[in-house]
């Protein structure tokens, strides 16, 4: 291997380093932009110059799937294998493309000039199948493989109203296109109290999948007593079958930068940071772009400015406090809640963290006024909401459309199901989301009326499925995807979602063992009530959904239920309470490799472990310092 | 001052003090709430979930160890949600590591019915045993991620920074950067880890050695020229 020169690395992370810690990411970034990879001298001398422990810098390549620690192809083919891209030959274009440059997928070719992968989501749904070859979006690619287009993504908008995509559809939308921040010189005007008072009485609620009330957590944000306050936007879009907020940063960035804007002026806050996922990496210079204008009109800089940050490939980074620790240069674990964002957010500071989509609703909102906002959309509903709309429907795309309209109707002007085929499915709010199906297409596409359905409105998501479609595949891919994506902190996500995805394997294969559907009955709730974040939380929601309306998807071949109770012996150890304390359990059963469950018969005293000799001398002495 | 709280645990009322938690009020009350990651020396990290309670009005679960005892809570430790996430919890623990040393999980599957073959065919974490450096073993294969060697290695005690992780979700093991041998990271060999460990993954050489069959004198020999290291740096 041809020696390392770490040359050029100092003036590519030299701007980083007065940040310390938070410099990580964007360091790594630019060290691998230069080496392709992050070989060891080069992640070393990061870490001694931004002053962070090897062993933490290690962890952190090792979690974000775009850092490699490994030499990796001078270019890199990550092809989508998730759901809507499976439905128009994702898997067949990762084969095709693996045969033809002879590698398998996930590896590189013996030449070093082609890593092929498969991928999670790549945001490119309405444009499927599609892959991501370095920085461009390849999409629309043909069932032959031969055409497809290159770049920069194409915007499909559509639906019935114009509000949130007034500006989409024609490439990005300049500072002189776009005109005046005339919603922020409006703010401007008011108190900071009257902005958010605005905010609360417009009904905003959250557009990234929580939907909590915009308004509180302004108001939290804008009381908490600190000197340094955040504004965060949350452009870590990684639900499967998202891309709304791709299109709104491409076409439209300014709107979402004076939603920001806003929200400082509405909480005090001096400081931004747009989140970016790794995988839309097109869109980064077009942010650049649209912040540069906003300095020279005079928009930023002074009291408020913004930085963007480039996540790694990690859909957890999503959730707002994993968010903030990938910001501050960690691996991107989420934290124990309370205390909340808004009174111990980014650095621990007071922070208000929102979704592209809900930011681009304030300069509207303080725009028209609240009043005339709320002319969209129902009571409990208000405002305009955008729709990513994919799979097997004839104009898969971005449809925005007044909170109410029915699924019917959406499909509808989506041009309905592809071919003959009758609609079989539609997966609602993602991979974390719900399965309606045909007898639902009445339900009214409002917070209110899908809940009382039992469907999430989550992120948007309408994925499409018609009858052919194999619901076991569906149900294997989402299997996949949370496996992958667990962040890996708490029990119940970490081993669950392996769990569910070797059982959903199973089923997909027809290969189900007895008891699979009672398994996955308790792996599933499990997760939801005991797992410490939402991606744990609802990690089974979709199964959970189709278990209640297909069950005769979990039979096995002689089409026999599986749930037949728990009949499985305990067969642990049988031991008398308050058993003595006997010789440490298997001293003898060493180091063994064990691969099958090994039940230990001994009995064995509860505390046995502590017991055993302690070769520590120094006492554990605990920091009273909270962790920042 | 610390003010007096009432709240609610299995149906009986109890006075506490603010700013306890629900651990802390359920164990001062007799009843047993298990733990596996909490350990008093490092910073609560609620990840184990095997703490978790029910507590009235919330959605999900909460964990005991880090949620604080307010007034008029209504907490149940053994409810039938509780009860089914604790079990399924340690079920996966033993379809994916090597409990044969954590007595203390063998008893909690023994109390909540767990089966320890209720996952057949399940993948499993397993790794050759580290050993190399003359203090203790590395064997992962028990390791349940707890958490509590990194915490203590970091700025829980130490603040050595030799140890952090590897992977993610399920393939998460504890490493070192770029998968260095102990003595080439900033180790200083002090055992604090090897002292939190609550499954035997991290282990003294010596145990490790007497187990393997060697007496006490050859291990002796075996350490005699290695004298050098186990001296305290200064």
């Amino acid at each position: 291997m041809p020696e390392i020169k770490l040359d050029p690395l100092m003036p590519a992370i030299e701007s980083y380093i007065p940040l310390g810690r938070a410099g990580l990411l964007p360091a790594l970034h630019a060290a691998q932009k230069i080496y392709g990879w992050l070989p060891e001298e080069v992640a070393a001398e990061i870490a001694k110059s931004l002053r962070v422990p090897l062993a933490d810098v290690h962890g952190v390549i090792e979690f974000y799937s775009l850092f490699y620690n490994e030499q990796v192809g001078k270019k890199f083919i990550r092809v989508c294998t998730d759901q809507a891209c499976a439905l128009r030959g994702g898997d067949r274009l990762l084969d095709h493309l693996c045969q033809h440059y002879d590698v398998e997928p996930g590896q590189t070719t013996r030449d070093l000039s082609l890593t092929i992968e498969a991928s999670p989501c790549l945001g490119l749904c309405d444009q499927a199948p599609a892959a991501l070859v370095d920085n461009d979006a390849e999409t629309n690619i043909s069932p032959d493989f031969h055409s497809y287009d290159l770049g920069i993504p194409q915007t499909l908008v559509y639906g019935s109203i114009r509000e949130l995509t007034a500006n989409c559809g024609e490439s990005t939308t300049t500072l002189a296109k776009y005109g005046d921040y005339l919603a922020f010189k409006k703010a401007l005007t008011m108190k900071p109290e009257e902005v958010v008072a605005e905010i609360k009485n417009s009904g905003l609620v959250g557009r990234g999948g929580a939907a909590f009330p915009t308004g509180i957590k302004w108001e939290g944000a804008a009381q908490a007593d600190a000197g340094q306050k955040y504004v965060v936007c949350n452009a870590d879009e990684s639900e499967p079958g998202t891309f709304k907020d791709r299109i709104l940063l491409l076409d439209d960035p300014h709107r979402t930068i004076e939603g920001m804007r806003i929200a400082a002026y509405a909480i005090g806050a001096s400081k931004g940071f747009i989140y970016i996922r790794g995988e839309y990496p097109y869109i980064v210079p077009v942010l650049e772009g649209a912040l540069t204008e906003a300095r020279r009109a005079g928009y930023l800089g002074k009291d408020f400015d913004i930085e963007i940050r480039a996540g790694a490939g990690a859909y957890i980074c999503g959730e707002e406090t994993a968010l903030f620790e990938s910001i501050e240069g960690k691996r991107g674990f989420p934290r124990v809640k309370p205390p909340f964002p808004t009174t111990h957010g980014l650095f621990g500071k007071p922070t208000v963290i929102n979704n592209v989509e809900t930011l681009a609703n304030v300069p509207i909102i303080l725009g028209k006024g609240a009043a005339a906002y709320r002319q969209y959309g129902t009571e409990k509903s208000p405002g305009p909401k955008l729709f990513c709309v994919s799979g097997d429907v004839k104009k898969p795309g971005l449809y925005e459309v007044p909170f109410g309209v029915t699924l019917r109707e959406l499909l509808d002007m989506a041009g309905g199901v592809t071919g003959r085929q009758k609609l079989q499915a539609v997966l609602f709010g993602g991979a974390a989301g719900a399965f309606a199906t045909p007898d639902q297409l009445d339900v009214k596409l409002t917070f209110e009326d899908l809940r009382a359905a039992g469907l999430p409105l989550g992120s948007g998501v309408v994925m499409v499925f018609d009858e052919s479609r194999d619901m076991r595949d569906v149900l294997k891919r989402l299997g996949h995807f949370f496996a992958h994506e667990s962040c890996g902190k708490c029990y119940p996500c970490q081993m669950g979602t392996q769990r569910q995805m070797e059982i959903l394997d199973r089923l997909a294969a027809g290969k189900a063992h007895e008891h699979d559907l009672d398994r996955l009955q308790d792996v599933g709730w499990t997760m939801t009530d005991a797992s410490l974040c939402g991606l744990g939380q609802t990690a089974a929601s979709a199964v959970l959904s189709a278990m209640k309306l297909w069950p005769e998807l979990f039979k096995d071949e002689g089409g026999r239920m599986k749930d037949e109770g728990r009949k499985e012996e305990s067969d642990v150890l049988r031991l008398s309470k308050g058993g003595k304390k006997t010789e440490k359990v298997s001293k003898v059963s060493k180091v063994s490799k064990v691969s099958k469950p090994k039940a230990v018969k001994k009995p064995v005293a509860k505390k046995a472990v502590v017991k055993k000799p302690k070769p520590v001398k120094k006492k554990v002495t605990k920091t009273k310092a909270k962790k920042k | 001052m610390t003010e007096k709280l009432t709240l609610i645990i299995d149906g009986q009322e109890v006075t506490t003090e603010q700013g306890k938690t629900l651990l802390e009020v359920a164990r001062e009350n007799g009843k047993d709430i298990p733990t596996i990651c909490f350990h008093e020396a490092t910073t609560a990290n609620a990840l184990c979930r095997i703490c978790v309670v029910e507590v009235e009005g919330q959605r999900v679960l909460q964990p005991a160890c880090i949620v604080k005892a307010a007034a008029n809570m209504k907490v149940q430790t053994r409810s039938e949600k509780v009860v089914r996430a604790r079990r399924t919890i340690l079920e996966m623990l033993a379809s994916t590591m090597d409990l044969s040393e954590a007595a203390e999980i063998q008893q909690m599957m023994y109390e909540y019915g767990a089966s320890s073959s209720r996952f057949p065919g399940a993948e499993r974490r397993e790794s050759d045993v580290k050993d190399d450096n003359p203090m203790y073993v590395r064997d992962y294969s028990k390791c349940l991620l707890c958490w509590r060697c990194v915490q203590v290695c970091a700025d829980d005690a130490q603040y050595t920074f030799a140890i952090n992780f590897d992977g993610r979700g399920f393939e998460t093991q504890i490493g070192t950067f770029f998968d260095k041998t102990i003595p080439e990271t900033t180790c200083v060999l002090c055992g604090q880890c090897v002292g939190v460990c609550p499954t035997g993954a991290l282990k003294p050489k010596r145990e490790y050695l007497l187990e393997q069959g060697m007496s006490p004198q050859e291990i002796s020999v075996l350490n005699s020229g290695r004298k050098r290291r186990k001296e305290k740096p200064t």
